[in-house]
């Protein structure tokens, strides 16, 4: 059954008709051209669909498109606008955080979400105190970025790459501690 | 995936009213566990009904001291809410240690704890399983039971072939933690509304392990509320699992110390519903809460537990695990005192 439903995806506005089973990691990269976003798992997993939905990092793979209309999307392609790449980007260039790169995307929108909700103050279950502001420990990145999964194994690197977008210096390529 | 039908009523009467009058009809809240449903073939609805935008998404303070979370408020504004950190720490640490970041920001306080079981063959369309296809049998017995449950199943060996045979457990962290907070959940259908006491909304399997919840189709979770706690009480949520992070509990407890003399103590992972170790909670009301009082409570607890044999090994180790954190949670609890 068909809906017409309107998307802002990377500041664009869209206006589409998809099938009501579509998702938005569908709609996004089958109806609208936009492969930002991967399939890892399609079930809610890995977090390679992971976008920024309505400011919010949440899985395009278990979004209904038509229960998302009017939302504001931001993928991982649209956080380098203008060319110039995002701070949490340039760290994943600098710390040396991919190696296939497959996950990356879903890495790199995760990690701009986490940053933001840091600075709001959300603990998270690694937050020794919860009256307390969280810090980016690596202790709370791993754990604020344990639903993205990387098959090649690049956490060691992807701590760091967190650590530094987020200010916190990071603690060395490769140390990962 | 089967095609449906998606409405967006204008409000909680007529989304109530439309579920009600269709059979094939279920609500959508964050969707993630509907649309897993949905893609794996254990959903198959005519009609899905959006009621995340219809519900309140704040959570106010009620006139006793208490808080009233509204059903479309999701589990990170929840577990992030300076007063649910500082009143309700339980509900908190629940939350945080649910799912991911990513999840916790979609999922709802009204989906979360209508979340089906994740036994892997209620999940596998092509298993027999008296949940997904009621009077199909039970693959669960005798075969992967790590995940699945030691009390309120039939027995040992339960008959697989049997229309009521059901061991899975209820797989929320959330609801473990609002089963100790005797929290209210405020429930709208189409003769009105109805309030019911958290620790009844999950039922046993029984006679029809199909019913997760005591709820009648068409009922809407609108909001929650959380009972005033005194300035002293304490509480703590402790889940144990296969990995530190991302991983369902294999057990959980959530221990609550209002400061009366009482404990309230619910386990996760253990049974189809939270299980209120109320037999436990009788023994140790008014006694000096010791590793010693606390290990006999809960043997007592556990001396109905049926550990089920399986091509895993089983999950008789759940038995001394939930006994000890239960033990190791109130320890923590009376240090902080
Ligand atoms: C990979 C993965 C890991 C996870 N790990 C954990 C974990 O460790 N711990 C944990 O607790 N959970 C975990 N979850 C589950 C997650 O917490 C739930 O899927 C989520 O809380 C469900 O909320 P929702 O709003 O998305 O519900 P939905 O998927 O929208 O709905 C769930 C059910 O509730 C019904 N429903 C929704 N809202 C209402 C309402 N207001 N009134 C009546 N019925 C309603 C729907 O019809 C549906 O049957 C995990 C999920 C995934 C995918
Ligand atoms: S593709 Fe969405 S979580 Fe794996
Ligand atoms: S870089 Fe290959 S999966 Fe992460």
């Amino acid at each position: 059954m068909d809906a017409e439903i309107s998307l802002t995806v990377d500041g664009v506005p869209r206006r589409l008709t998809v099938d009501t089973r579509t998702t938005l990691l569908d709609a996004l990269r089958e109806r609208l051209g936009n492969p930002s976003p991967k399939k890892g798992c399609d079930h809610g997993q890995c977090g390679a669909c992971t976008v920024l939905l309505d400011g919010d990092r949440a899985l395009s793979c278990l979004a209904l498109a038509v229960a998302h209309d009017g939302a504001e999307i931001t993928t991982a392609d649209g956080l380098a606008a203008g060319g110039e790449l995002h701070p949490v980007q340039q760290a994943f260039i600098d710390r040396d955080a991919f190696q296939c790169g497959y996950c990356t995307p879903g890495q790199i929108c995760s990690a701009v979400g986490l940053l933001d909700e840091v600075r709001r103050g959300w603990p998270s279950s690694a937050t020794p105190d919860l009256g307390a502001a969280p810090d980016l420990s690596h202790a709370e990145v791993a754990e604020r970025m344990s639903g993205n999964l990387c098959r090649c194994a690049a956490y060691v690197n992807i701590v760091p790459a967190v650590q530094q977008a987020g200010g916190a210096g990071g603690s060395g390529r490769g140390t990962g501690r | 995936m089967k095609p449906f039908s998606y409405a967006r009523p204008a409000d909680v009467a007529e989304a109530v009213r439309t579920v009600a009058t269709e059979p094939g009809a279920v609500f959508l809240g964050g969707g993630t566990n509907l649309v897993d449903h949905l893609k794996l073939g254990v959903a198959r609805p005519e009609l899905v009904v959006d009621v995340r935008r219809l519900t309140s998404r704040a959570v106010v303070d009620l006139e006793d001291g208490g808080l009233r979370i509204g059903a479309a408020v999701t589990n990170a504004e929840l577990a992030a809410d300076r007063r649910v950190r500082e009143r309700y720490p339980v509900l908190a640490q629940a939350l945080l240690s649910g799912a991911t970041g990513q999840l916790r920001n979609m999922a709802t306080t009204g989906g979360n704890p209508l979340q089906r079981t994740r036994c892997v063959y209620f999940q596998d369309v092509t298993t027999a399983c008296n949940k997904r296809e009621p009077g199909s049998g039970c693959t669960a017995v005798g075969g992967s039971t790590r995940n699945h449950a030691i009390l309120g199943t039939p027995g040992v060996l339960p008959d697989p072939t049997a229309a009521e045979t059901c061991i899975a457990t209820h797989p929320s962290d959330m609801a473990v933690a609002l089963a100790a907070l005797d929290a209210l959940v405020h429930v709208q259908g189409p003769a009105g509304e109805r309030l019911v006491p958290f620790p009844e909304l999950h039922r046993l399997p029984d006679d029809d392990p199909s019913r997760d919840t005591v709820l009648e189709h068409g009922e809407l979770i609108t909001a929650i509320d959380l009972p005033p706690l005194a300035a002293g009480a304490r509480s703590a949520y402790r889940k144990v699992r296969d990995r530190a992070s991302y991983a369902f509990a294999l057990v959980s407890v959530a221990a609550v110390v209002p400061g009366d003399g009482e404990i309230r103590l619910a386990l996760g992972g253990v049974a189809h519903k939270p299980w209120r170790a109320r037999r436990a909670e009788e023994i140790l009301r008014g006694a000096p809460l010791t590793e010693h009082a606390v290990r006999g409570a809960m043997e007592a607890e556990l001396t109905a537990a049926q550990p089920q044999p399986g091509v895993d090994g089983g999950n008789g180790f759940k038995i001394p695990l939930v006994q000890r954190t239960v033990v190791a949670t109130v320890r923590d609890l009376a240090l902080e005192a």
